[in-house]
């Protein structure tokens, strides 16, 4: 079965349930690396996409997913809006105005969100940034498509790999964004980008089922 | 193209910061649109992405946009602003330190300098203390031929104002012989520097009562001469 316009809404509001949930968390990695905002700044971002989509849900999840878009890039104010502005905006374009997302779309438009935000951010694997997830959420996302998975699944396997990529940044040293600038002493601590960009794709996951 | 002057657009996290730059910057250059748009709507720290695609819109007109960052994010929403535009190529990013960026684009602008020349005059003004590379690059067979075969034109001038060619009287300078078609260059004893750049002129803390040799290779060398000389008599308007 797949995805539409209200699944895709429901989705996202899972998801800024979640970041709203783990708000403080997020703020305590930024505060040990960046600027301490990182959580305040997304949960103000998602609260706008969430009365956004509570005035009226676009027609098709392309339209939802701009929506998002265009809503995280106006009101997030510090790097994650157009980052995650850029994910999302690059999702809506490559799945166009169909009315439905199956698993192949889910994984395609994953793809085309972590190329937006390679583009945007110029950050590899390994810099320390949500890349770090969402470059492995990508690539298992892939994987669980070719093996037959349906959406549920297919977020699934992205979550858990996002999970892993966001932990593997723990020991790294960042290279990209505010943490870049502690040099060495960023080791030690998981990236907030990273951190919440497993947040995100775990809920969306878990609404999806 | 329009004969417009290339605008600027100072995006940074605060609002305070963004409207100081641009203010600076609108001193030393005052027929440049210069547009600030610093923090959030709310006066929160942070780059607005509404805000800045306005400014830069506002701030074109016709003859493109020179947009400047402070840190990360703010090139990340700049470019998307730019991006967005109805005709991107409009306008330009470019990576600069901010102040000086500003400034040096300001001056470039001033003078006439097209989208591209003032990109080139913010980035530059990231290498502006190694004035003596570009002493070296001026010293290469080259273009010791090719000052050979153009008329040169030399002055020396005893600096009579109270600032010397601090950054006000630098910018008048680099701006009379903007649209000069003459390769001009100040020395102040074993140091040179390009009399286009403003941080080139600074770097030489040229002072009251020192004497610069003012040296000009070109078809307008002798106006280049002239114009500085004027401009030093009337004590850089002091």
């Amino acid at each position: 079965m797949g995805c539409d316009a209200e699944r895709v809404a429901a989705v996202l509001r899972a998801g800024g349930a979640s970041v709203a949930e783990h708000k403080a968390e997020l703020i305590e990695l930024d505060r040990a690396i960046g600027d301490a905002d990182h959580g305040e700044n997304l949960d103000r971002g998602f609260a706008a996409v969430l009365s956004s989509l509570d005035a009226g849900v676009p027609e098709t999840p392309g339209a939802v997913l701009k929506t998002a878009a265009t809503t995280l890039i106006s009101k997030v104010g510090g790097a994650a809006g157009p980052l995650y502005g850029t994910a999302f905006l690059r999702a809506a374009t490559k799945l166009g105005d169909a009315s439905e997302l199956d698993a192949a779309a889910i994984a395609t438009g994953l793809r085309a969100a972590l190329d937006g935000v390679v583009a945007r951010g110029k950050a590899e694997v390994g810099d320390a940034t949500m890349v770090d997830a969402l470059a492995p959420a990508v690539e298992a996302a892939e994987r669980s498509h070719a093996d037959g998975g349906d959406v549920a699944a297919v977020l699934s396997a992205a979550a858990d790999a996002a999970k892993e990529g966001a932990d593997s940044t723990v020991p790294l040293t960042a290279r990209k964004g505010r943490a870049s600038y502690l040099g060495e002493r960023s080791v030690g601590h998981a990236d907030p980008g990273a951190t919440s960009t497993a947040l995100l794709l775990r809920s969306f996951a878990e609404a999806a089922r | 193209m329009s004969g417009e002057r290339v605008a600027l657009v100072v995006v940074s996290h605060s609002g305070g910061l963004a409207d100081g730059v641009a203010e600076v910057a609108a001193q030393m250059a005052p027929d440049v649109t210069v547009r600030p748009a610093g923090g959030l709507s709310d006066g929160g720290i942070g780059t607005d992405f509404e805000a800045v695609l306005a400014a830069v819109t506002e701030a074109d007109t016709g003859s493109g946009v020179v947009v400047l960052y402070d840190l990360g994010s703010a090139q990340m929403t700049a470019e998307m602003a730019v991006e967005s535009l109805p005709e991107p190529e409009a306008a330009v990013v470019v990576d600069a330190p901010l102040v000086e960026g500003a400034i040096a684009a300001a001056v470039s602008a001033q003078g006439g300098g097209d989208r591209a020349a003032v990109a080139d005059a913010a980035r530059a003004a990231a290498g502006r203390s190694e004035v003596t590379d570009t002493a070296e690059s001026a010293d290469g067979a080259d273009s010791e031929d090719a000052a050979a075969a153009e008329s040169g034109a030399k002055a020396e001038i005893t600096l009579a104002n109270e600032v010397g060619l601090h950054a006000r009287p630098a910018a008048l300078l680099a701006r009379c012989v903007a649209d000069v078609d003459a390769d001009v260059r100040i020395t102040l004893g074993d140091t040179e520097a390009d009399a286009r750049s403003v941080f080139s002129l600074m770097s030489l803390t040229a002072r009251k009562g020192d004497t610069v040799v003012v040296t000009a290779t070109g078809t307008q060398a002798e106006d280049a001469i002239a114009r500085i000389t004027a401009l030093a008599e009337r004590n850089f308007d002091e």
